[in-house]
């Protein structure tokens, strides 16, 4: 659906990370974890395009009149990389977007008695706090969060809060291990990989790392995919990804806004 | 005063309104039915399609540019047989006239698909695209010569007796002259522009964003230079020309039909407003109530000078 939304607060959590919550329209309480909406930043030719955000939370809150009751709300986490997300990080409370979505296809969460292990590289933490939240209803969940430095771990105390059991690594060590997450990722696998199933979504070396070790340990893992993307409903086909039977004579694109942005990890080429 | 008629026809294909979408920016319709109503538009037109599927070009495919943007998707489409198939049987329950956007690799299939579209009784007219800038074989080769454009019109229209719209490509130095390379081969109306070839370079990585190098422009970045064409072209010939470029308001549209365009197609706009072509089309119907105007198509070519 389109609809417009009205900001409620727009905060920097770390520095060029921002966590913005809007109103929502009742029907975007049927978003699953794992879905996102497409921004339109500001109504004007340039920036021309929407930009897609991973939903991080949703939920609602008792409004100030009383005669509104609930009101359905929902927050993306975003980092500022271009033109787009840096005229965003300037809109204020009471500032309006015009936004499509829930769009694309969201996690699936499978057996609950398994344990879920998230994973999650910079931004790339934006699907999974509403994906976390969602399962620690049912299932015990860990969270590895990985980033260059201690700046890019995002909202950790959120997780720990929801009662997830967080690990935390950066490539210069400023904060929790040195290192890469799938390193911790791995060594954490390698002492037992029983009913274990991977939720990961970060930048594309990084999926690419972890789809080989779900391979190696044969782990259910399902990805959340970023791409560039026009329209987001499956048209412009501006965001393909190579699906595990492309080739140039039997073209299997999947396209990461209508197929994904979650893929099976089986079901995508990583070459 | 009743309400204005902005019924238009092209080729012979009677539209309720000007607005069609452009083919590449609407899918098979099915993408976009939650977002508008598709009968409130004049007409679908399908993404372009080839005998076999076709893979397209690698990533990144798009890249946004000031008032524009690139692409070089490579006309990755299900190919003719899975369209009849699979994508056919929605756009039958739409009560809107659908036109196919074709192109081949070789004189031979472009014949080939036109003579497979001839027989489908759901297809209102074909588009036959000789314009794409982003393959090698097809698109712009034909698009580019007029000789070259005379023989695959001239073949398309020996395979169909569907109306025939040529889609026309910018990147030429005389666009009156491809216009009437494909009019005195049997097109019944011309569409244009096409996407204007461009280029985008990461700075940083000193390298083409796209992975196919350069693509086509589109978007509002464009528009200048598609008004200019149509009026152009219009001017030229008897058949009806088609505004594509940049079109992304009600205005927009009716500058394109004041230069001479007897209908429009909205690109680029449906990316970013998967509703535009409605809104457009109600808003055309806007201006002429509130300026008196009882037929949209007095405004055709209408342009003073």
């Amino acid at each position: 659906m389109q609809f417009k939304s009205m900001i409620i607060s727009n905060i920097e959590v770390s520095p060029g990370y921002f966590k913005m919550r809007m109103t929502a329209p009742p029907a975007v309480r049927s978003a699953t974890p794992g879905q996102f909406i497409m921004v339109r930043v500001r109504d004007a030719i340039d920036p021309l395009l929407r930009r897609p955000f991973g939903i991080f939370d949703l939920g609602t809150f008792a409004t100030a009149y009383t005669d509104c009751g609930t009101q359905t709300y929902f927050e993306i986490l975003y980092k500022v990389v271009g033109k787009g997300t840096e005229m965003l990080s300037t809109l204020h409370q009471g500032d309006h977007l015009d936004i499509l979505g829930p769009l694309g296809k969201g996690f699936m969460p499978g057996d609950p008695s398994g344990e879920k292990i998230l994973v999650g590289g910079g931004v790339g933490m934006a699907p999974l706090y509403y994906l976390a939240k969602e399962m620690v209803k049912t299932s015990k969940v860990r969270l590895f969060a990985g980033g260059r430095n201690k700046e890019d771990i995002l909202c950790i105390t959120e997780f720990e809060r929801l009662g997830v059991e967080t690990y935390v690594s950066t490539d210069d060590g400023t904060l929790g291990a040195s290192g890469l997450v799938t390193e911790v990722l791995e060594k954490h696998l390698s002492e037992s990989i029983d009913n274990k199933t991977i939720f990961a979504c970060g930048p594309f070396p990084m999926l690419r790392a972890i789809a080989a070790i779900a391979g190696r340990h044969d782990i259910p893992c399902q990805v959340s995919l970023e791409a560039y993307m026009a329209c987001g409903v499956g048209a412009c086909l501006g965001c393909v990804m190579k699906g595990r039977n492309h080739s140039n004579e039997t073209p299997d694109y999947r396209c990461v806004c209508k197929d994904g942005p979650v893929f099976d990890y089986r079901d995508l080429q990583w070459d | 005063m009743g309400k204005p008629d902005l019924s238009v026809e092209v080729a012979g294909i009677k539209l309720r309104n000007p607005v069609m979408t452009a083919s590449g920016t609407f899918g098979y319709g099915k993408e976009f039915a939650d977002y508008l109503d598709l009968e409130k538009i004049g007409a679908i037109i399908t993404k372009g399609l080839s005998i076999r599927p076709k893979a397209g070009n690698p990533t990144p495919r798009i890249v946004e540019t000031p008032g524009g943007m690139l692409n070089a998707i490579g006309l990755q489409n299900v190919g003719i047989d899975a369209f009849i198939q699979e994508k056919l049987p929605f756009l039958r329950t739409v009560n809107t006239p659908v036109i196919v956007n074709l192109y081949g690799n070789t004189l031979e299939e472009y014949g080939e698909l036109a003579e497979k579209l001839d027989k489908l009784p759901e297809v209102a007219g074909l588009e036959v695209n000789i314009s794409c800038p982003n393959v090698k074989q097809g698109g712009i080769v034909f698009g580019t010569d007029p000789n070259a454009a005379y023989e695959v019109v001239s073949l398309v229209r020996e395979s169909t007796i569907k109306p025939l719209i040529v889609k026309l490509s910018p990147n030429v130095t005389n666009v009156v002259e491809m216009a009437n390379a494909c009019v005195d081969a049997g097109a019944d109306a011309l569409s244009l522009i096409n996407t204007l070839t461009g280029m985008a370079i990461d700075l940083q990585k000193r390298r083409p964003i796209l992975a196919n190098m350069t693509g086509g422009l589109s978007g509002p970045a464009i528009k200048p230079v598609a008004l200019r064409m149509v009026w152009q072209v219009a001017q030229a010939v008897k058949v009806p020309v088609i505004g594509i470029g940049g079109i992304m308001t009600a205005t927009d549209a009716l500058e394109f039909m004041l230069a001479g365009a007897t209908a429009v197609q909205v690109g680029t706009a449906n990316f970013l407003d998967p509703s535009a072509a409605q809104t457009i089309a109600e808003g055309m119907e806007t201006y002429l109530e509130e300026n008196g105007i009882a037929d949209v198509k007095e405004l055709i070519g209408a342009l003073i000078t």
